[in-house]
């Protein structure tokens, strides 16, 4: 059985969104702020994954 | 003494509210902890409950479906015994997976190893969200 075969940054999308959701609930109060935090921390996943794919990218050339 | 008198008549006019609220922040965190998000919905968070259910569920669920490992407890292994603490946050969802015996395939690629991530994940994201019920039933938190 092969599973469910996402791409790489696909993976990372859904996993940045899903954490982030969870995050901003849990992690600050009032709608707004929930909103807020949770958009930053999609920010910075999503952020980190094109960071850390540049960085592998330089090291590989 | 006034003043003592009437901390004394508030502290006695709030004990009925205060334990129901002990009974809450046991109840909230471990109902959170079996079904994700129903901490939330116990205490009638409706949104942040669905919300918490959709993402936790969603997510231990794809990571399924990526043939990703589930951990047993008995493994011995340092690593193992890590992912076990991971998976068992997801609650009723790693009891159900270990019961019907899911995810105990060998991971063969890449997206199998991220099912692996997406399950620890979805356990570590439902302890947080038992924790936030339990300071909603407490009151340190609207």
């Amino acid at each position: 059985m092969t599973g469910l075969a996402l791409s790489h940054f696909t993976a990372a999308l859904l996993f940045a969104v899903f954490a982030s959701v969870v995050f901003g609930i849990t992690q600050r109060e009032g709608m707004r702020d929930q909103v807020r935090y949770g958009a930053y921390c999609f920010a910075m996943f999503i952020g980190g994954v094109i960071a850390a794919g540049w960085v592998m990218w330089l090291v590989r050339h | 003494m006034a003043n003592s008198r009437s901390k004394a008549a508030s502290a006695e006019l709030e004990r009925p509210s205060s334990q129901a609220l002990s009974a809450m922040a046991v109840v909230a965190p471990a109902v959170g902890w079996l079904i994700p998000g129903a901490g939330h919905l116990a205490q009638k968070r409706w949104i942040r409950g669905l919300l918490l259910m959709v993402c936790i569920v969603a997510m231990y669920i794809l990571g399924l479906a990526m043939n990703g490992h589930v951990y047993q407890p008995n493994s011995g292994e340092v690593l193992d015994i890590l992912g076990f603490i991971g998976d068992v946050g997801a609650g009723g969802l790693y009891i159900v997976s270990r019961a019907m015996d899911y995810g105990q395939g060998m991971i063969q690629h890449a997206t199998a190893d991220y099912g692996t991530k997406f399950i620890i994940v979805a356990g570590l994201l439902n302890f947080i969200a038992a924790v936030d019920a339990y300071h909603i039933a407490i009151g340190k938190k609207k």
